[in-house]
Parts: C-alpha cells; structure tokens; sequence
C-alpha cells in the first residue's frame, strides 16, 4: 500500500482489523466485514451479500476521491 | 609478544585527503595510524597497535561496492589484524554504509571483532545493526571523542569475549536480540507498575517495544472517477484455481499477476484462496469476497469508473516478512503506475 502510495497513487485499504492498518500506515482506510470473508457476508442472500459488497465500494470510491491530510477511516 | 594487531577504515574526509572533490578516491593504505586512528590509539592503549589504516573515497566506493569490498578485503589481508575498527562515520549515509558494509565482511572472513561507530537514525544503523555490534554515536564529529571510546570499549569486550550488557548500558545500537532473564517481579506486577506510571504520566521502559512503521503521505484524491482506472491487489490469497504459482500458504516467497481481462465475476470455479492462516470456505465459494471483481465490473459498464485494471496482484499475508511486502509492494506499485492506473483498492483478510 505504501509502496503504491510512493507514488502518488492513491489507495484504499480494506481491512476488517482497522488498528493494524492504522498501525502499518494506511492513509484511506474503510472497515471490512470479516477476516475470512472482507467483502461479504455468507449468511445473507446472494442479492443481499452483493449489495453490501457495492457499498463497500461505493465507500472505497468515496475514499478515493476525498482530499485527506491524515489517517482517516471512512465509515459512512 | 608482540602488539595485538589492529587495522583502521576511514573515508577521503578523515583521511585528510579532501571532500566531496576527492570523493571518488580509490582505496589506499597508509601504514600507522591517520586521522582519528590518533585518537583510536590512544584510547586502545599501549596493548594494541594499529598498523595500517584503509582510506576510501565515499562515492569510489558507493559506486562500485563489490570491488571496492575485495579490493579492500586484499590490503587488510596483508596486515593480518587481530581486531578492525570503521569510521566513526556517524550520520554520513555513504560513509556510514561503506563502514557497514567493510565491518560485516572482515568479521566474515577473518573472523576477528569489527566494530564501527554510527548514529542510530543513519540509514546504515538499520542496515547492520542486526550483524554488527554497532557503536552508538552522535550524529556529527562534534561527538569523535565519544564515539572512539565506546567504539573501543566494545572492541575490547568483544576481543575478549566479555559477554556485552545492554544497548543502553554499552552503547550500542540494539541488535534486534532478545535474552530470557530472572527478574524478582511476576510479569503481572511489572505490567501493573507500568501501567500505573503511565496513567500517572510518569515514564517507564516499556519491556516489549512496539516495532516503528514508516509513514508516507496520502496521495491526492481521484478527480473524476468516471475517468479513473482502478487496480485491484491484496493479501487475501486468491489465486487461479489450482495456485498454478504456488504462492505458498505461508510466508510467501512471491506475488501472482493474474488476468481478469473479459471476466465479469470471480467464481469459484476458476479462483481460490491460497491463504493458510484463514477459513478459506467463504473465499473459495465466491472470491469476490475478498476481491471485489464484480461490483467494479458493473461499476465500469455503467460508467462510474472508466476502467477495472485487467490484471490484479496477489499474495497470502500470513507470516510473510515485511522485507518480502515492501519489494513485493515496489513492484507492483510500479507495475500500476507504468500501466495508467489510477486508484487502487487494496484488500486484507
């Protein structure tokens, strides 16, 4: 992540243990919904799941797209 | 009986042969002491003598370190040293790791003790400190005097075979060792005794320091994400069915550069999770899980994004050393910026 971000590339980190990626250095972080399954939920419906999936994005995009001048988790 | 040996390196600077100018100086010998090996020798005592000192242009070196290293390696060969010293270089970067460098393979090859001198936040600290017993300096020559007696103290101890006590007692850099000792106190009240202090405000040492990770600078924001090109990369594991890679399950040795070009929805059927430190079930019923190729797809047919990069990067996060992740990491970075991407989404499970 930071490499890319040596770069000037922005990026985004999925993570579902947001204090370790605040602890290695991510800038742009959006929490994730499970270690085994990040973007998803098996216990939903496949229409369900996908949903949740495209918002996870939609925030990632978000992230992107947002100026930031520290560490910032998106939450909503 | 004869004097203990000692052969000294030391830069075109200390050499008194000139700066920058002289930077490209190939190595020589001067037998004796020069430069600071005055003060080496004062402080080595009447026991030790140094018989030769190695004086080196910085960038000579830098330039060409793997004949610079064997062509030094022969001269101080000749002079058969008991024990080699290096700089101080202090917070010279190229001075500093030529030392590092010289120290690490005298002490390979001769099996002898090389010590050098160096400031702890030089960049040749990081690189030597877990080979090399390091003596901690300050970052200029303002400090010299300093610097040779603890170069020379931890010299000695080392020709001695004195076991060293801690870095903070000895001074040196701390070489990433950790000892078991017998401390009168369970771990329990120690931990509440610091945690005491600390809601006190006092200070305390900290029995297990938390590793310091570097910070880059957030990169400025995607404009207008109708134009952008998204790359997808991440530590989950998926791989092609079948890890035709074998990115290992553990400490990955690698990374897969795998196409997404024309696919839609990652399926289980065609991808996998490699990953062993996860229950991968989830991952390997439906991989867009961990990496979301179809929300992206849909999001480029409608026009929300120009682009899903057709390639993604991937390898297992688990026990897999920080070393491997940032070349891993350069190289992929690099792979993104030559192919226009954009914005990447990383993903962790």
């Amino acid at each position: 992540m930071k490499e890319i971000e040596r770069l000037d590339i922005p990026v985004v980190h999925v993570a579902t243990v947001v204090p370790i990626s605040q602890t290695v250095g991510a800038n742009r972080i959006v929490p994730a919904v499970a270690i085994p399954h990040p973007l998803g939920n098996p216990r939903l419906s496949k229409d369900e799941e996908y949903n949740l999936r495209k918002k996870i994005v939609e925030k990632c995009l978000k992230a992107l797209s947002t100026h930031i001048d520290t560490q910032t988790v998106f939450t909503d | 009986m004869g004097k203990y040996r000692v052969v000294h390196y030391i830069n075109q600077f200390f050499g008194g042969i000139g700066g920058e100018d002289k930077a490209g100086l190939l190595p020589q010998v001067r037998s004796g002491k020069a430069g600071p090996g005055i003060a080496l020798q004062n402080y080595l005592g009447e026991e030790f003598e140094i018989v030769a000192t190695i004086v080196c242009g910085d960038n000579y070196f830098a330039e060409n370190t793997v004949k610079a290293t064997s062509e030094i390696l022969n001269m101080i060969k000749e002079y058969k040293p008991d024990i080699f010293f290096a700089g101080p270089a202090f917070n010279a970067g190229r001075y500093g790791i030529a030392c590092g460098a010289i120290c690490e393979t005298v002490q390979e090859t001769f099996k002898i003790p090389a010590v050098m001198g160096v400031y702890p936040g030089s960049p040749a600290a990081d690189m030597y400190a877990r080979v090399l017993t390091l003596a901690a300096t300050a970052d200029s020559a303002r400090g010299m005097e300093e610097a040779i007696k603890r170069m020379v103290y931890i010299g000695l101890k080392l020709f001695r075979n004195e076991s060293l006590a801690d870095p903070e007692v000895d001074n040196y850099i701390p070489r990433g060792i950790r000892k078991n000792i017998l401390l009168p106190d369970i771990g329990a009240k120690r931990a509440v005794e610091m945690l005491v202090k600390k809601l006190k405000g006092e200070s305390f040492i900290t029995e297990y320091p938390m590793p310091v990770f570097d910070r880059v600078p957030p990169a400025h924001p995607i404009i207008d994400l109708s134009q952008a090109v998204i790359g997808l990369t991440g530590c989950g594991g998926i791989v092609p069915k079948g890890n035709p890679d074998r990115v290992e399950a553990s400490s990955a040795t690698k990374y897969g550069t795998y196409s997404i070009a024309g696919i839609d929805n990652l399926t289980g059927d065609q991808f996998e999770s490699a990953h062993g430190g996860y229950d991968t079930t989830y991952a390997n019923e439906d991989p867009d899980r961990v990496l979301p190729v179809d929300v992206l797809r849909e999001m480029e047919k409608e026009g929300k994004i120009k682009k899903l990069h057709d390639i993604f990067y991937s390898t297992v996060g688990n026990g897999t050393s920080v070393d491997n992740a940032r070349k891993y990491g350069q190289e992929i970075a690099q792979k993104f910026k030559d192919s226009a991407v954009n914005a990447v989404i990383v993903t962790s499970t």
